[in-house]
């Protein structure tokens, strides 16, 4: 059902539930007189009575024009709206109808009341009735007997955690948070390659829990993750403990309330566990990617439900990581990294940089296996207790970086396979040179958590570069 | 209020089924792909592999994934396709 067309000349849509509706009755009938005046009335179909009026029962004329407040007066030509006014304002009503004298004796003025397509109370269902024609999935009963969340589970639409039923009602609301299109094509999915559209994400959106304003995040989240560079299928189709990690960057990430400080990385904020769910929820339900099929991995890890955490861009005295990757201070990004769970490092008693870099050092050169190297990257997530030794000495990102590089290099001879008694290794005669334990780009800094605690922590990351994933920042579009 | 209609959440996907060819009686005549995935030592494996088929009269051809981590590139696959009448596509560590 599409938008009704408005006939020519004056359109007004009142209700007989408004004092100023009622007020303006005398006007109409003035206007009436002299005009090509159509009412529309939102609840009585005998009000005003004279002049007479077609009853808007579905509200449908009302939604499709967006009439907020009754009265609204719009002026009609050729079926299309030129202007509108609202509430009631004499000289408002006199210059947009070009008649004076309208309404001798009434007040000058008086506001308006909400339009009953507005109320709170009818708002979804009315989306649905009018808007949900946008929304192309599939739609599926539910039995009376059968309860939603247990008919989501046995369907295999969950993470193994009950999710929210996506309604009509829910998912139209979901797409407000986005002015993209709901059948626009976002990406497409590993590891069945199904291109997914707008809608598809809100969906996964209102199951993960997320709010409409998360939406921007999680459309930029699937973007960052489907794409070749970043590799989801093979990271779905390893052994290894690893999923994607969402690093949140800028000022936005405050606005829709995401935890940067005490429990950064944990439990307990909506947005942080949402976001990360919704991504996971599409490559399970969308792209077919899940546990004992696709995704191989041996173990796991908890954080695969959602590990999504926010940068204190504020609080930082290094810059985000995002800003490692060239995105300029304040715009809002999403770093996807292909991480294991994240690991606390701990040093209470290092009060000069020298110290703690040497600490995190030893700490970074045993992620995977201490003798090997150059083939995975790593998050170091530095806690702000870390992070002030470092900038009370006047360290920058990339002094932290270039003293971390320096002591993370080892004898190429006690890597090798079956030195120190162990088989693992690099392969003999490799190299005769000190081997860095990162590429150069391999090292990432992020900065977040709570105030107190002498700790950081460090997501160790998959195989890296061409032969796995590259960590992909994308600027999050609103 | 009732929420009694959902949202099919999945990408509601048609599969396109394909039938696979008969199961050969014999591998006498036929040609065989090894597809080696590149993981340490899968070479050893698959050089057993070979000599085996060859005993049985098979032809065989071998390929190799640029790395294990990533699906076989498209072309890859269509060159497999075009010629073997058998492939013997395994994963191990």
């Amino acid at each position: 059902m599409g938008k009704p067309i408005l006939p020519d000349g004056f359109v007004v849509v009142v209700k007989r539930d408004c004092e100023t509706c009622q007020t303006v009755v005398p006007v109409l009938q003035q206007l009436a007189t002299v005009t090509d005046l159509t009412v529309y009335t939102q609840d009585d179909p005998n009000f005003p009575g004279d002049p007479a009026a077609i009853y808007d029962a579905d509200l449908g004329v009302s939604w499709h024009h967006e009439i907020e407040t009754v009265p609204t007066l719009i002026r009609v030509i050729d079926g299309v709206e030129v202007d509108r006014t609202f509430g009631w304002l004499r000289t408002a009503w006199e210059e947009f109808t070009g008649i004076s004298g309208l309404g001798d004796g009434l007040p000058l003025m008086r506001p308006g009341c909400g339009s009953k397509s507005v109320d709170p109370d009818l708002v979804d269902e009315l989306n649905v009735r009018h808007g949900g024609g946008v929304l192309r999935s599939r739609r599926i009963e539910v039995a009376d007997a059968e309860d939603e969340i247990e008919m989501m589970f046995t369907r295999g639409w969950t993470d193994g955690l009950p999710v929210v039923p996506p309604t009509e009602q829910r998912v139209l609301k979901m797409l407000t948070g986005t002015s993209r299109a709901p059948d626009e094509i976002v990406a497409t999915v590993p590891p069945d390659l199904v291109d997914v559209t707008v809608e598809k994400v809100a969906i996964s959106a209102v199951m993960a829990g997320c709010l409409p304003e998360y939406m921007p995040w999680v459309l930029t989240a699937v973007e960052a993750v489907c794409n070749n560079e970043f590799n989801m299928h093979g990271l779905l189709a390893t052994t290894m403990p690893v999923g994607p990690v969402l690093v949140c960057s800028g000022p936005g990430t405050r606005a829709i309330g995401m935890n940067s400080e005490i429990n950064a990385l944990g439990q307990g904020n909506r947005a942080n566990s949402t976001i990360g769910r919704a991504l996971q929820l599409i490559v399970r339900n969308v792209g077919g990617g899940r546990p004992g099929e696709i995704d191989r991995a041996a173990h796991g890890n908890p954080a695969k439900l959602s590990f999504c955490f926010a940068e204190n861009d504020a609080g930082s005295p290094i810059g985000t990581l995002a800003g490692q990757h060239g995105v300029e201070p304040g715009v809002d990004a999403i770093t996807v990294f292909a991480g294991e769970g994240p690991r606390g490092l701990i040093d209470q008693l290092s009060r000069m940089p020298e110290s703690l870099a040497s600490t995190l050092a030893a700490q970074l050169q045993v992620l995977h296996h201490h003798k090997l190297v150059l083939g995975f990257d790593a998050i170091l997530v530095l806690g702000p207790e870390h992070a002030r030794v470092f900038a009370e000495a006047g360290w920058d990102r990339d002094r932290i970086l270039f003293e971390l590089h320096m002591r993370l290099t080892t004898p190429a001879a006690k890597l090798e396979r079956g030195a120190g008694g162990i088989a693992e290794g690099i392969p003999a005669g490799m190299s005769t040179a000190d081997l860095p334990k990162f590429r150069p780009d391999g090292l990432m800094l992020a900065y977040t958590g709570g105030g107190a605690g002498l700790l950081s922590s460090v997501i160790p990351g998959w195989v890296n570069g061409e032969m796995g994933s590259k960590p992909v920042t994308r600027e999050v579009r609103y | 209020m009732s929420t009694r209609t959902i949202l099919d959440p999945t990408g509601e996907r048609t599969l396109a089924e394909r039938a696979r060819l008969a199961r050969p009686a014999s591998l006498d005549g036929l040609t065989v792909g090894l597809l080696d995935i590149s993981k340490p030592r899968g070479d050893i494996f698959l050089n057993r592999i070979e000599q085996r088929l060859h005993e049985v009269g098979a032809n065989v051809k071998r390929y190799k994934k640029p790395t294990f981590a990533k699906p076989a590139p498209v072309d890859l696959r269509h060159e497999i396709a075009m010629e073997c009448q058998v492939v013997i596509e395994a994963l191990a560590d």
